[in-house]
């Protein structure tokens, strides 16, 4: 089991999750938000997920990838062509996870790229 | 919240519900990952179980992990998590306009839950705020529906993950389908090209700024991301009112 001090040290993070989460909303305040502010939020979504998701796919111990020979570019590569066959309709982020790791594991386990 | 049946019984719900399934698979093997890296870290299976139940993000978990095995102070402890949660911040600005409707225990409770892609998909599905008290309930339907099935599907994972950490070997890399479900929304999302954009300048903002430390890349490439645009939108009207 845990004992108090561990419970109140995961108490803290839990609640940086919710104080991050909730920041902009916590308070029943007014918050004077500029138009062009609300314009920009529009470009966050995409951003914040390509902000995750490019060093990711490109960064490999510290530094851009050099090589092709990489499991995790030909992976995204192969799933991103896949949601580009299909257009985006029905199933396709689910076959782009699926399509994505048919290629990466076996370069990944297999040939150690 | 998701007991009261105005939420789970509205069709909304599942509409949620079926958006969060479409990258269950990704969730479901980053959780696994996440609850297999906790264990293998040193953090001990109780700990690891509360942590996953109590503190559920997974970029922090993995970031305090490898510090609090080594006894780290709280305080850095804390300010790790803050950090790299910093870009639920941005969001929960975006959120703002569709959570102020809401009374705050309600605002509290669905912001809690609410992880990357639930505010992805969110936003992609309600792209302006509800006005009226239909829509606002069709909105809080479609998040509790929505976050719901990441939770538990998280939940199920990383403590399948917690049991099994020496039967899965990290090296097999399964968390990449994690990585996988983000590059299929990315694709989802690039519908306009000012989105591609925004994709493109925080990409390799994101890749620039990798050194920083506690993921604050991430912050930069959005902060660049988004000025970009704007700059990009102005200019493009100025333009247009030159010609």
């Amino acid at each position: 089991m845990i004992d108090a001090f561990q419970l109140l040290t995961l108490l803290g993070l839990a609640a940086m999750t919710l104080l991050t989460r909730c920041f902009f909303f916590f308070l029943n305040r007014e918050l004077p938000f500029p138009a062009w502010a609300q314009r920009g939020l529009q470009y966050a979504p995409i951003a914040a997920l390509a902000a995750v998701v490019v060093p990711e796919v490109l960064v490999n111990q510290g530094h851009l990838i050099s090589t092709w020979q990489d499991a995790r570019l030909l992976g995204a590569a192969a799933g991103v062509a896949y949601y580009a066959y299909r257009q985006g309709q029905g199933q396709a982020v689910l076959g782009t996870i699926v399509v994505g790791m048919a290629v990466y594991l076996p370069l990944h386990i297999g040939l150690g790229w | 919240m998701f007991l009261d049946p105005a939420n789970f019984r509205h069709p909304a719900f599942r509409t949620g519900m079926a958006d969060a399934f479409k990258v269950a698979p990704g969730i479901w093997a980053w959780g696994l990952m996440t609850g297999v890296s906790m264990v293998q870290a040193g953090l001990g299976p109780a700990m690891s179980t509360w942590m996953t139940l109590l503190v559920y993000g997974g970029s922090a978990q993995l970031a305090v992990t490898p510090l609090m095995a080594v006894g780290t102070p709280v305080w850095v402890l804390l300010a790790t998590a803050f950090c790299v949660n910093l870009r639920f911040a941005v969001f929960s600005l975006h959120l703002r306009g569709y959570m102020m409707a809401w009374p705050r225990w309600q605002r509290l409770t669905i912001g809690y839950l609410i992880a990357d892609l639930n505010y992805v998909q969110f936003v992609q599905n309600h792209p302006q705020p509800a006005t009226d008290a239909a829509g606002q309930r069709a909105e809080m339907a479609y998040l509790c529906g929505n976050c719901f099935l990441t939770w538990a599907g998280w939940q199920v994972a990383s403590i399948l993950g917690i049991v099994l950490a020496s039967q899965v070997p990290l090296e097999w890399g399964l968390g990449f389908a994690g990585v996988l479900a983000l590059v299929g929304i990315l694709c989802s999302l690039a519908s306009s090209r000012m989105r591609t954009v925004s994709l493109v300048v925080s990409g390799a903002a994101a890749v620039a700024a990798y050194a920083l430390p506690l993921r604050l890349n991430i912050l930069v490439a959005i902060a660049a991301a988004v000025a970009m645009c704007l700059l990009i939108e102005k200019t493009t009207e100025l333009n247009k009112a030159g010609s």
